[in-house]
């Protein structure tokens, strides 16, 4: 770790960078997808993260009806039940993903699962950057391109879905599509840089300077 | 890029430098810390041996899991007593102040950081909860942050973050008898969208926003982020000032306070402030807000009919029609006489003391309405402590509501205080996703108190302004301690 790096110097690289993510895509549709639908409030009553992948949408998985013997929770068939799909890694969703609650239980819950990416029209900012801490990029495609994945992926659940952040594309059935990283989220997982601590610990002098400076710290 | 504004001048006062990333490190003038999303953040410092660097800067308290009934220890659900003993043995191990429920200051985040004084005009304010955006009612830059944010700050004071545009959001003219702070809050959202807010932070202002009190500030920035803000914030000004002066911050340092306030003055968005965007809202054409749906920006005023799906814009329908079959409420018909099962007053957008108030004057010499269940939970120890000195708390229970120990309640369902199977709940909490408080099935109609608390009465939607107030909200206050 370097004392005091200048602005723009590159530093110790503090996590692997993450430049391709490729695997099975799986689909999740609907606008607006919250956080407490990606994982609802009653599963936050843990210490730790571990676990938490088995209860990904859980609402949305199961539901109760009524049989001969009582109520009983059943399987829905959202695509996260669909044993075809168990195994994907790149999840496709639709416009403000993980909008509402700031719990980063919710990608650590979809990246325990085993999503390493998502790709979407648009996300709700602390989610990304919650997905960003832990090295999952969230990239953007336009409407009509992301329609045309989820189809492809919900008909093809074997098929390789291939994320290149570094390059800003997405190639599945031969062909490769447009897409978008956000700069300072492409900066971070090429380079490695998405485990912030590190960095923002190196500059212990300039930490201090700053805080001198901030007039309602002083004499308190 | 907006030039002059508050955000520019606090952000820049506070970045430490420019990361290789693009993004700012901003130093962190206080960072506010509970018990549902701190733990993993104290595990990770641990694990890799490092220290909190500003206990000094940080402030805890407990809220989301905690009973709002018997409150003896350990509690009833295993789980919360856990979350609260790990709370506990990190804050005493690190030596962060803690609004311990013993202490009488415990309440919601983001209710007791403001009333002690510890949210000051021109600071940066973090926690792990995404209506952080309410401190910025008092000038401050404040962002909700994730759980590996959490362990950056504690580890450093600093943050890793991207600027934002700034928009400025002017409403104009004056505010209806019976329109609260809440309607106008949930008429933004509904004109600017849930996701409108994306990129931007919210500068508001305008008559109606100087006008208003603290709480009404609050209210109007805690649901930033329900139009996908990331922020939202109000020049101080003197109300601002007022509010401060009474607080643990400054009650017997007028000399810091007077010293601070030139600090304020000098951060506010000057004349010659320049936005990335700006929007004007007709405040006098604002009416009593009630959701009819499953996000916040899908609401109605009382009187108008709840929009058919098809007559949205293209994107918005399927999920206006998803949920209409969840809420079960007819196109073209007003929000008007809805059922409602449960009457919640309570949460981080609207149980401080002005809020009880307000609702206490619709409540008042009526009784809660035989086929509701009715509970009020104050934000904080404190507000509860003010409302009980001014008989609020009889007000209420006279009437037949519960009267409650504070936190986040029903708003979010972690403790008891849940909705049951389809339930619905007149809240005057901030989110109305499907299965929030705490039943897949229930449905959560999102309003001010005053409306919550006519609802209650009359056991279905009501426009408040049907019914006549019982005293005014300045009426026989106690004096108030914060
Ligand atoms: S009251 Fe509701 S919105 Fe506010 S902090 Fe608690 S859970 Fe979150």
């Amino acid at each position: 770790m370097s004392s005091d790096a200048a602005d723009g110097e590159t530093e110790t690289t503090a996590t692997d960078p993450v430049e391709h993510v490729s695997g099975t895509g799986i689909a999740v549709r609907g606008d607006d997808i919250d956080t407490d639908q990606i994982l609802p409030a009653r599963f936050l009553k843990v210490l730790t993260f571990e676990g938490l992948g088995e209860f990904a949408f859980f609402d949305q998985r199961f539901e109760e009806v009524e049989t001969d013997h009582g109520t009983e929770e059943v399987e829905t068939d959202h695509p996260f039940n669909d044993p075809e799909h168990r195994r994907a890694s790149v999840l496709v969703v639709n416009s403000n993903f993980g909008c509402g609650s700031s719990r980063e239980h919710a990608p650590q819950a979809l990246q325990r699962w085993g999503i390493d990416a998502v790709v979407g029209e648009s996300f709700a900012e602390i989610f990304a950057g919650n997905c960003l801490a832990l090295g999952v990029p969230t990239v953007t495609m336009d409407g009509e391109a992301i329609e045309a994945l989820q189809s492809f992926v919900e008909a093809n659940p074997d098929a390789d879905v291939a994320v290149d952040v570094a390059a800003e594309t997405v190639a599945y059935d031969g062909r490769r599509v447009e897409a978008d990283v956000d700069d300072t989220q492409h900066h971070a997982l090429v380079n490695g840089q998405w485990d912030t601590t590190a960095q923002l610990a190196a500059v212990p002098e300039r930490i201090a300077e700053t805080a001198n400076s901030l007039p309602y710290l002083d004499a308190s | 890029m907006s030039q002059h504004t508050l955000y520019d001048d606090v952000w820049e006062r506070h970045r430490v430098r420019t990361l290789p990333s693009g993004q700012d490190q901003l130093f962190v003038g206080l960072h506010l810390v509970h018990e549902v999303t701190s733990p993993q953040a104290f595990g990770m410092l641990e694990e890799r041996g490092l220290e909190v660097a500003r206990p000094d800067l940080t402030h805890a308290t407990a809220d989301h899991i905690v009973p709002t009934d018997d409150r003896s220890r350990p509690y009833g659900d295993d789980a919360a007593e856990s979350m609260m003993s790990e709370l506990e043995r990190n804050v005493g191990d690190s030596a962060i102040a803690f609004d311990h429920p013993d202490t009488g200051r415990q309440g919601i985040v983001h209710v007791v950081g403001p009333e002690q004084g510890l949210t000051q005009p021109g600071m940066t304010v973090v926690c792990g909860d995404s209506h952080t955006a309410t401190h910025g009612a008092f000038g401050a830059l404040a962002f909700g942050i994730g759980t590996s944010q959490i362990r950056d700050v504690l580890a450093t004071q600093t943050i890793a973050m991207e600027k934002k545009r700034v928009r400025r959001i002017e409403v104009t003219g004056e505010l209806d008898e019976g329109v609260t702070a809440k309607d106008v809050i949930l008429t933004i959202i509904r004109e600017l969208g849930t996701d409108g807010g994306v990129g931007y932070v919210y500068e508001y202002g305008g008559p109606v926003v100087e006008a208003m009190d603290m709480e009404g500030r609050m209210t109007v920035c805690n649901m930033s982020i329900e139009g996908g803000a990331r922020a939202g914030y109000v020049n101080p000004d003197e109300t601002t000032d007022a509010w401060l002066r009474e607080t643990d911050a400054f009650r017997d340092d007028p000399e810091r306070f007077e010293e601070l306030r030139e600090y304020w003055e000098s951060i506010r968005s000057g004349p010659d402030a320049e936005y990335d965007d700006v929007v004007t809202i007709d405040g006098s054409a604002i009416e009593p807000a009630v959701t009819w749906g499953t996000t916040p920006g899908q609401s109605v005023g009382v009187t108008d009919p709840v929009p058919d799906p098809d007559s949205l814009p293209e994107g918005q329908r399927d999920v206006a029609r998803r949920a209409q079959a969840h809420t079960g409420v007819t196109p073209g018909e007003s929000m008007q006489g809805y059922p409602v099962d449960v009457a919640f007053l309570g949460s981080c957008t609207n149980a401080r003391l002005a809020d009880l108030r307000d609702a206490a004057r619709v409540v008042r010499g009526r009784a809660v309405h035989g086929d509701v269940r009715a509970l009020v939970v104050p934000g904080s120890q404190r507000v509860a402590a003010n409302a009980e000195a001014e008989g609020l708390d009889d007000v209420f229970r006279d009437a037949g509501f519960e009267w409650r120990a504070p936190g986040c309640s029903m708003c979010l369902g972690m403790n008891d205080d849940q909705l049951v199977g389809d339930e619905v709940c007149a809240s005057s909490s901030n989110r109305n996703f499907v299965g929030r408080q705490g039943s897949k099935e229930g449905r959560t109609l999102l309003m001010s108190p005053r409306m919550v608390a006519a609802a209650a009465v009359t056991g279905e939607v009501t426009d408040v302004r049907e019914l006549s107030l019982v005293g005014t909200d300045t009426d026989d206050p106690a004096e108030v301690t914060r």
